[in-house]
C-alpha cells in the first residue's frame, strides 16, 4: 500500500482501506526500531476488537511490543504469512508484511486517526 | 576453540577404573539405554586444558570493566565469599530452621537472618523485611501479591489494575499480570520521568497499586513521588518500590520515607553479591505498615531465649523454601557489616558522581537521552549516529573488541538506539577515563570508517551472532 495514502497512530500503526475492510500494520518506523523481528502472534477472526485494546504480539531481537487495535471492529482476516515469515515486516511493513484486517469498523474513528504528513512530523520531533 | 566434543578420540580415557566386582542386578529393559551416551572420550590433560583455556575466556567484573545499565555490576568483595564459605553457614543443613529442637544448634544463621532483615528494612524506611524471594522479580512477584492480600482481606474486589511508566524494567508490568491484576502504562514526558497527570487521571477506584523506580529506568529521579504517594493512598491504592536503582540514594534516602509501601532490593546489586551467571540472586522485600500483617512467613523473632520462628496468622504464604538464598544473604550481611551506615551513604554519592563523569565526557559525542544531571546511571541515545548507518548494536560490539563489556542497550524502549551506562561506585577514575576514550574513538570511526564499526567484534572467541536465528531456531541439544 501506498504509505501517503494510510493513516496512522501514535503507537505506530498503519491504517488502510481496501475493499471495504481496514487493513493494519506496523509503520517503516516502528520496524526499524525493533529491529530484525523474530516472532508475531496475530489475533483471532472473528475477535472483537476496541480501539486502543491489544491486538497482537511483535518481538524482535530488542524488544517484546503489543500492537493496539487503532481503531475498534472485528477481525476478519489475519496474515498467516506474517506468523512464518517475519522478516515480512521489516521488509515490507506497508505491504506483505501487514497483520489483520478489520471490518464493521468505525468510520469517525478512522477519520480521527493521523494522516501522513502529521504521522511524519510526530516521528521527527522524537 | 574446539569443543570438547571435536578433541574426542575412540578409546582415549581420563581414569581407568577397576573392573567391576559387583554383581550386575537385572533392571527392566524399558530403563535401559540401547545405545551409549555419545560423550567426549578425552584424556584428564585435555579435560583440564578445555575448562581452564574456557574459564580464560570468561568476561566478568574481576576481568574487565562491566557498565551494564541498570544492572549495578560493582566489585563483589572478597571478604564477603570467604565469610559465606564459613563451614557454619556454608554446611548448614536448611532443615535445621523446620523444628523446634533444632533452634539451638542454629542460633547464629537465625540471627543472620533477623539482622539482615532488620537492616535492609532500615535502609528502605520500612517495618519489617523478608529474604525469601530469589531475584529481584521474584520480589517484585511478592510485593505484587501481597498488596493483593491486603485488598482481599479489605474486600477491595473493585480494585484490579496497577499503574506502571512506560519505562519500567519489563518484570513490572509481568508480575502484576501474574498475581491477576490488569496492567496500564503511564507514560514518560520528554523529560524522561512519569506524566503525573496521566497519572493521576488513571489513578481511580479500581487502582490497587502503582508500581514505580526511582530514580527510573532512565537515571532520574523522580520529582513528584511525595505527590503520587498522597494521591495514590487517597484511593487506597499502594505504591511499589522497584529497588534496582537503590544504588543511587542508598543510605541518603528512604523509599519508606517517601511514602512506598512495599519494596525490592536486588542483593546482588546494591549489596554486592554475585550476579549474572555467579549468582543465584536475591529479591528481598521490605514492607511498611500497611502490609505487615501479610508478609511471608514465618519470621525469626528475637525473644528472651534467643531467636525462633514465629509464623504470620494473615501471611500472603511462603514465596521459597527456607529463607531464599541463604548464602546470598550472608555475603549481604557481611557487606553491610563491613560498610556501616556512612560508607553505605558514600556507595550512593560516588556511583552517581561516577555516572555524572562518564555523562560529561560523552554527551557531546554522544547526544544525551534527557536533559540536567543524571543518578547512577547516564542514557545516551546513538541517534546521529544511527543516522549515519552506525547502531547502538555496533557500538556495543566495538566496545567487546576493546576490552570491555558493553553497556546495556536497546532499553528503556522509550529512547531511540539507547545506550545505557552504569559504572557503579566501585570503578576508578582511570577506568572510566579508558572506557570514555573507547566511546570518543568509536565515535570517531562513524564517519572515518563505519565498515571496521560493522565488522566487530573481530578479537572475541566468536564473531558477530545471528540474534535473529538464535531467536527463532533455538537449539537446546540437551532437551532432545
Ligand atoms: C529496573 C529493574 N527492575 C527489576 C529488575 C529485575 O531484577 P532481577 O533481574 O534480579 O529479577 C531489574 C533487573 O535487571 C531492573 O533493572
Amino acid at each position: 500500500m501506498n504509505p501517503e495514502s494510510l493513516r496512522y497512530t501514535m503507537d505506530h500503526e498503519w491504517v488502510g482501506e481496501q475493499n471495504g475492510l481496514c487493513v493494519v500494520g506496523i509503520t517503516d518506523y516502528a520496524q526499524e526500531q525493533l529491529g530484525d523481528v523474530t516472532y508475531v502472534e496475530l489475533p483471532k477472526i472473528g475477535q472483537r476488537l476496541k480501539r486502543g485494546e491489544e491486538a497482537a504480539v511483535v518481538e524482535s531481537v530488542k524488544a517484546a511490543s503489543d500492537v493496539y487495535a487503532p481503531l475498534s471492529g472485528e477481525v476478519a482476516e489475519i496474515n498467516e504469512q506474517v506468523e512464518n515469515e517475519t522478516d515480512l515486516v521489516n521488509r515490507d511493513p506497508y505491504g506483505r508484511g501487514w497483520f489483520f484486517k478489520l471490518k464493521k469498523y468505525d468510520a469517525v474513528e478512522y477519520a480521527e486517526l493521523m494522516t501522513y504528513t502529521a504521522y511524519r512530523a510526530f516521528c521527527q520531533g522524537r | 576453540m574446539e569443543l570438547i566434543f571435536e578433541k574426542s578420540r575412540a578409546g582415549r580415557r581420563a581414569v581407568s577404573l577397576e573392573p567391576l566386582d559387583v554383581p550386575e542386578a537385572p533392571l527392566s529393559t524399558e530403563f535401559c539405554r540401547t545405545a551409549a551416551l555419545p560423550l567426549p572420550e578425552v584424556g584428564e590433560l585435555d579435560v583440564v586444558r578445555h575448562f581452564t583455556l574456557l574459564s580464560r575466556l570468561n568476561f566478568g567484573v574481576d576481568s574487565h570493566f562491566y557498565p551494564l545499565g541498570s544492572c549495578t555490576m560493582k566489585y563483589n568483595p572478597k571478604v564477603s565469599e570467604l565469610v559465606a564459605a564459613l563451614p557454619g553457614f556454608a554446611a548448614l543443613h536448611p532443615h535445621l530452621s523446620t523444628a523446634k529442637v533444632y533452634e539451638p544448634v542454629c542460633q547464629g544463621a537465625l540471627e543472620l537472618v533477623f539482622e539482615t532483615e532488620r537492616m535492609l528494612a532500615e535502609i528502605g524506611g520500612m517495618k519489617a523485611g523478608c529474604l525469601q524471594p530469589m531475584a529481584g522479580a521474584h520480589g517484585e512477584l511478592a510485593g505484587v501479591l501481597l498488596i493483593a492480600a491486603y485488598h482481599r482481606d479489605k474486600g477491595n474486589t473493585h480494585k484490579r489494575t496497577i499503574l506502571i511508566p512506560d519505562s519500567a524494567h519489563g518484570t513490572n508490568p509481568a508480575t502484576a499480570a501474574m498475581a491477576g491484576f490488569e496492567v496500564r502504562e503511564i507514560p514518560s514526558t520528554a523529560a524522561g520521568t512519569m506524566d503525573f497527570d496521566k497519572l493521576v487521571e488513571a489513578l481511580d477506584d479500581t487502582v490497587a497499586g502503582v508500581m514505580m523506580t526511582c530514580p527510573n529506568t532512565h537515571g532520574l529521579f523522580e520529582p513528584k513521588v511525595h505527590e503520587v504517594a498522597e494521591r495514590a493512598h487517597a484511593v487506597d491504592a499502594l505504591l511499589y518500590y522497584d529497588g534496582a536503582n537503590l544504588n543511587a540514594i542508598v543510605g541518603k534516602c528512604r523509599p519508606g520515607d517517601l511514602g512506598f509501601d512495599v519494596m525490592h532490593f536486588n542483593l546482588h546489586k546494591t549489596f554486592a553479591t554475585p550476579h549474572g551467571m555467579g549468582g543465584p540472586g536475591s529479591g528481598a522485600i521490605a514492607v511498611g505498615e500497611r502490609l505487615l500483617p501479610y508478609l511471608p512467613g514465618p519470621k525469626v523473632v528475637k525473644g528472651p531465649d534467643g531467636y525462633t520462628l514465629e509464623a504470620i496468622p494473615k501471611s500472603m504464604g511462603r514465596m521459597a523454601a527456607f529463607f531464599g538464598n541463604f548464602l546470598i544473604a550472608v555475603r549481604a550481611y557481611a557487606f553491610l557489616r563491613h560498610y556501616g551506615g556512612d560508607g553505605l551513604a558514600s556507595v550512593g554519592e560516588n556511583a552517581v558522581l561516577n555516572a555524572n563523569y562518564m555523562f560529561a565526557r560523552l554527551r557531546g559525542a554522544y547526544q544525551a537521552a534527557f536533559e540536567g544531571n543524571c543518578m547512577h546511571e547516564c542514557v545516551l541515545s546513538a541517534s546521529r549516529q544511527a543516522d549515519k548507518g552506525v547502531h547502538a548494536l555496533d557500538i556495543a560490539k566495538a566496545l567487546l573488541d576493546r576490552g570491555f563489556h558493553a553497556p546495556t542497550i536497546y532499553f528503556p524502549m522509550t529512547v531511540r538506539e539507547c545506550l545505557m551506562i552504569e559504572p557503579t561506585e566501585t570503578e576508578s577514575k582511570e577506568t572510566m577515563d579508558f572506557f570514555c576514550d573507547a566511546m570518543l574513538e568509536i565515535a570517531r570511526l562513524v564517519d572515518e570508517d563505519p565498515n571496521a564499526l560493522h565488522a566487530a567484534p573481530v578479537t572475541m572467541p566468536v564473531s558477530r551472532l545471528d540474534e535473529v536465528r538464535a531467536a527463532k531456531n533455538l537449539n537446546c541439544a540437551c532437551l532432545t
